[in-house]
């Protein structure tokens, strides 16, 4: 049977974008369905019930939803570009901090850009304790995965990518080279990568659109 | 080198307890470290500097934090008995509802419990739709694992044990056998699994604990 893959996303979704950079770097080929989120497909519902959300991979018919499942599961199907490393002690170190930015980085991002102006400076406090944590897990690696992007710095595409966005959309900055050297760096690193590059949503249909979406 | 397994945990904490299930079914012999977690060690804070929180497994001095992270390790680690089951889709159905069991679950049913009492009655109709998605999953299975205990149940084991404390302790009812025959059957095959069994805290100290804890003003009389 030849295989088919699916994958249903938002063009402006970092979840989106994170399952399309692991599909790109493994090679594997897909077809890629666009989800109007103010009007979901049926196969969005069918294949997504429980939550109703992008994205979801479908492999031979059968759905993966919630984007760092998906990430593993690519991870175990494809061979070639390993997304995990092989140690088992460090797939542990991997796990922790996908769980981190995903747990503690995003709320506090959309805490940042999203919650109310009297909120911001302490959100922005907040935001940076969290950030200083990932600034040092870095230490002296050119990606989180090491010599080459894995599944951390897939994970981190929302401070890789989308944070700058944000900070353009609000005017609102957060993440300064003099306070976060390394971090900066790594996205310089990360958004300059040929495969990455090549699957972000451009930044100039990206910052008017989150500018629509917080309301400014 | 002898190989050095230490568990950091609090006795009544169904995330380190999750951690214990994990290695006891795989045999594996460690040393467990309780925690007063209001008076937290200088080995904890060392340990898992960011979180500062149980459990934290450390395996030859290198410590692992976030339990459904450790369950996995575990896993990877030692041969034996299979937590997830080989087939990658299987794999990524199993991690689908451990995630959503943490994700989802586990707020509104503490809220439905132990929540201000205007928030009560919305928390336990969000908790009885969310219980109603892992009812349906179990389908005929006897575990969510199939026919022996995997990494799904261990997880899930807040709502076969330590959400009938809540319920004894706090007076609300969610998980009734009219509502949810199957996750009770689960409910009850898995406690009486002889592994988890031995593993599980004292009810009645639970019970006691929660009561204490939560229970305050909005405690049943």
């Amino acid at each position: 049977m030849a295989e088919e893959v699916l994958l249903l996303g938002a063009w402006a979704s970092p979840f989106t974008s994170r399952v399309e950079l692991a599909l790109k770097l493994k090679g594997v080929q897909y077809k890629y369905s666009d989800e109007d989120l103010n009007n979901k497909s049926p196969s969005l519902l069918q294949y997504n019930p429980i939550y109703k959300k992008v994205p979801v991979l479908v492999h031979n018919g059968k759905p993966i939803v919630e984007s760092q499942v998906i990430l593993e599961y690519i991870d175990e199907t494809w061979q070639g570009y390993p997304l995990l490393p092989k140690d088992l002690y460090e797939r542990a170190i991997a796990r922790f901090w996908v769980k981190f930015i995903d747990d503690k980085c995003w709320p506090a991002l959309q805490k940042v850009f999203i919650g109310e102006e009297k909120g911001r400076e302490k959100a922005v406090e907040e935001a940076y304790e969290v950030l200083k944590f990932l600034e040092k897990e870095l230490k002296e690696k050119r990606f989180f995965g090491g010599e080459s992007i894995g599944m951390v710095d897939i994970a981190a595409n929302i401070i890789g990518y989308w944070l700058g966005a944000c900070e353009e959309a609000t005017g609102v900055e957060l993440l300064t080279r003099e306070k976060f050297p390394k971090l900066s760096n790594w996205i310089d690193e990360f958004v300059s990568n040929s495969v990455i590059k090549e699957n972000l949503p451009p930044r100039d249909k990206l910052v008017p659109f989150l500018r629509h979406r917080f309301g400014l | 080198m002898a190989e050095e397994v230490l568990l950091f945990g609090v006795w009544g904490s169904p995330f380190s307890r999750r951690v214990e299930m994990a290695l006891k079914l795989k045999g594996v012999e460690y040393k467990y470290m309780e925690e007063d977690i209001t008076n937290k060690s200088p080995a904890l804070l060392k340990y898992n500097p960011i979180h500062k929180k149980i459990p934290v497994l450390v395996h030859n001095g290198k410590p692992i934090a976030e339990s459904q992270v450790i369950l996995e390790y575990i896993d990877e680690t030692w041969q034996g008995y299979s937590l997830l089951p080989k087939d990658p889709y299987q794999r990524a159905v199993a991690r689908f509802w451990a995630k959503f069991i943490d994700d989802k679950c586990l707020q509104p049913v503490f809220k439905a419990c132990w929540g201000e009492e205007k928030d009560r009655e919305k928390a336990a109709e969000e908790a009885t739709e969310l219980l109603k998605f892992l009812e349906e999953e179990l389908k005929e299975k006897r575990f969510f694992g199939g026919e022996s205990i995997g990494m799904v149940d261990i997880v899930a084991s807040i709502i076969a044990f330590w959400l009938g404390v809540f319920e004894e302790a706090s007076g609300v009812k969610l998980l009734t056998t009219e509502k949810f025959p199957k996750l009770c059957n689960w409910a009850h095959e898995f406690v009486s699994n002889g592994v988890i069994k031995e593993n599980l805290p004292p009810r009645d100290k639970l019970i006691a604990y929660f009561r204490n804890r939560f229970g305050g003003a909005n405690a049943s009389k």
